[in-house]
């Protein structure tokens, strides 16, 4: 299977301090990538660099086979774990923003019949994610759980290659984040996704990928703690049907709390 | 022992205690006033209520020799026109150069500068060069209200908008929003609250250079009446002037408050 997305010897540096190093990866189509790590290890930088929010110091990303330009595209979607509704728009306007841009450049409206198809696919999305019922209601009414839901049928709308989920249910009661990982499992089974979630959760991470990368820094100079970058330390590809080693998720467990 | 911050007073409580100093206040001025009358039948530094309600009869039915009008009419429609004309000139500086700097970094880092150094310059300052280069009418006025206003309000949304959280741009972008459609549909709408907000701060500016500048040159408004008065002493006529300019004032920030309401719901707590 060719790669979806590549990364070719990437190293992100700012200045002395030396974020990611020597990081290789090739996505395939259709996974499900959990990235975990402990905080300060790159998983965050690295989620930047696969939106085109950051530009890699050396090394290449490929999209497709093509390089990628260091700029946020449509081919990327994103959920941020905060702020990734436009308060300003009520779930359908939310929803029909993408649409709007690719087909109306200089008004970002529709009008008429384009509103009226446009207006049918959003609600096709919103119904998609459960919101069907609450299209006209603005996100400072919603819930968390709400919110995420409308980020991801936001994003969905434009058919990304790649959908980037930087800790999307991490402030979001137990109960709820159950249901939204049932949800995301579903959308990815059912839309075919390729999907980069990072995540603090462990458990979230071997319960929803089907592969999971651990960052981590390999050298560590106590003296110099900028030294050295993280690379991936891990990389487990699992079907999810068989559950991992636990003694593997207990060392996992372990490294990230350390 | 409830603590003093946890006590939260009730609805009619509050309105009691918010008349509360007003009442005292005029109190105050009703005994002051009595008693320098008492003093001097003639005074003028505190008239009665009685004289002022006198003198605002008499510029309520007078006509104004120059205009034929109503003397209070006529002074209050200059002067609403001068600072609704500098206000919409200002808010519209602003909300074109706020929203240009706040999305485009390059716009910012060329424009920036000359902002933040025009907005420090005092506009009454600049005062004799407007009645120089545009002549002593309307225009220079209106060019004071609005030079006045405008850098600061900018600076305000330009602020605001590089304050938006950058999920939402990087989202926007993802959902293939060029820059324009970046600017009209992301930002503008949310700037929208902000600038009325800002253009209620602006009000109280506002009338400050209007007064000022209609007290150096002008024939008509209500900053002129003021200041003619004052030659005469005739605090009776300038209490009331006072009153009605701060009737006003407060009627304009309820009218803009009743905007934002309605047009941006989501601003304030959400609803339909």
């Amino acid at each position: 299977m060719t790669a979806l997305l590549e990364l070719r010897d990437i190293w992100v540096e700012y200045g002395d301090k030396i974020v990611l190093e020597r990081v290789s990866l090739q996505l395939a189509e259709g996974s499900f990538v959990a990235v975990v790590g402990p905080s300060g290890a790159g998983k965050s930088t690295f989620l930047r660099l696969v939106l085109g929010q950051e530009a890699p110091t050396r090394g290449q990303v490929l999209l497709d086979g093509r390089p990628m330009r260091a700029e946020c595209g449509p081919d990327r979607g994103v959920v941020f774990q905060r702020y990734s509704v436009f308060p300003h728009l009520t779930a359908l306007g939310n929803v029909l923003f993408g649409i709007e841009c690719a087909q109306a450049p200089v008004a970002a409206r529709l009008f008429g019949a384009k509103r009226r198809a446009a207006r049918d696919l959003a609600v096709e999305m919103l119904a998609a994610v459960g919101l069907e019922h609450s299209l006209g209601v603005y996100p400072a009414q919603m819930s968390g759980g709400m919110q995420q839901r409308l980020a991801i049928a936001q994003a969905l709308v434009k058919h990304p290659r790649i959908l980037l989920l930087d800790e999307p249910f991490g402030a979001l009661d137990p109960g709820i984040r159950l249901d939204m990982h049932a949800l995301i499992t579903r959308l990815w089974q059912e839309h075919g996704l390729t999907i980069v979630m990072v995540t603090h959760d462990i458990g979230e991470a071997f319960k929803l990928g089907t592969r999971v990368l651990a960052f981590d820094k390999r050298r560590h100079d106590p003296h110099a703690p900028h030294r050295f970058g993280a690379t991936v330390t891990y990389d487990l590809s699992l079907d999810r049907k068989n559950p991992p080693p636990p003694a593997l998720v207990a060392d996992l467990s372990g490294r990230l709390l350390a | 022992m409830r603590r003093l911050v946890d006590i939260r007073p009730q609805r009619a409580s509050r309105l009691l205690l918010g008349a509360l100093p007003i009442v005292v206040l005029l109190l105050f001025y009703l005994l002051a006033s009595e008693a320098r009358h008492a003093d001097n039948p003639a005074d003028k530094v505190l008239p009665t209520f009685a004289a002022m309600a006198q003198a605002a009869h008499d510029f309520t039915t007078q006509r104004d020799p120059a205009s034929d009008r109503i003397v209070l009419v006529a002074d209050t429609i200059a002067s609403l026109y001068r600072l609704g004309l500098g206000l919409a000139i200002a808010t519209a500086t602003a909300l074109f150069l706020g929203l240009l700097l706040g999305t485009v970094p390059l716009a910012r880092a060329l424009l920036g500068p000359m902002v933040a150094i025009i907005a420090v310059i005092p506009p009454v300052a600049v005062l004799p060069i407007l009645f120089i280069v545009l002549g002593l009418d309307e225009a220079s006025k209106i060019a004071l209200i609005a030079i006045g206003i405008a850098p600061f309000m900018t600076r305000d949304l330009t602020g605001f908008v590089t304050g938006l959280p950058a999920e939402q741009f990087a989202k926007a972008q993802t959902l293939g929003a060029n820059s324009w459609q970046l600017a009209i549909r992301v930002a503008l709408p949310q700037l929208m609250p902000r600038l009325i907000e800002a253009l209620r701060l602006s009000m109280g500016p506002g009338w400050v250079f209007l007064i000022a500048a209609e007290a150096v040159a002008s024939d008509v408004g209500l900053g002129y009446r003021i200041f003619l008065v004052r030659r005469y002493f005739a605090m009776d006529i300038i209490l009331p002037y006072v009153a009605w300019i701060s009737l006003l004032a407060i009627l304009a920030d309820a009218l803009l408050l009743f905007v934002s309401r309605r047009g941006f719901p989501w601003a304030h707590g959400g609803g339909r």
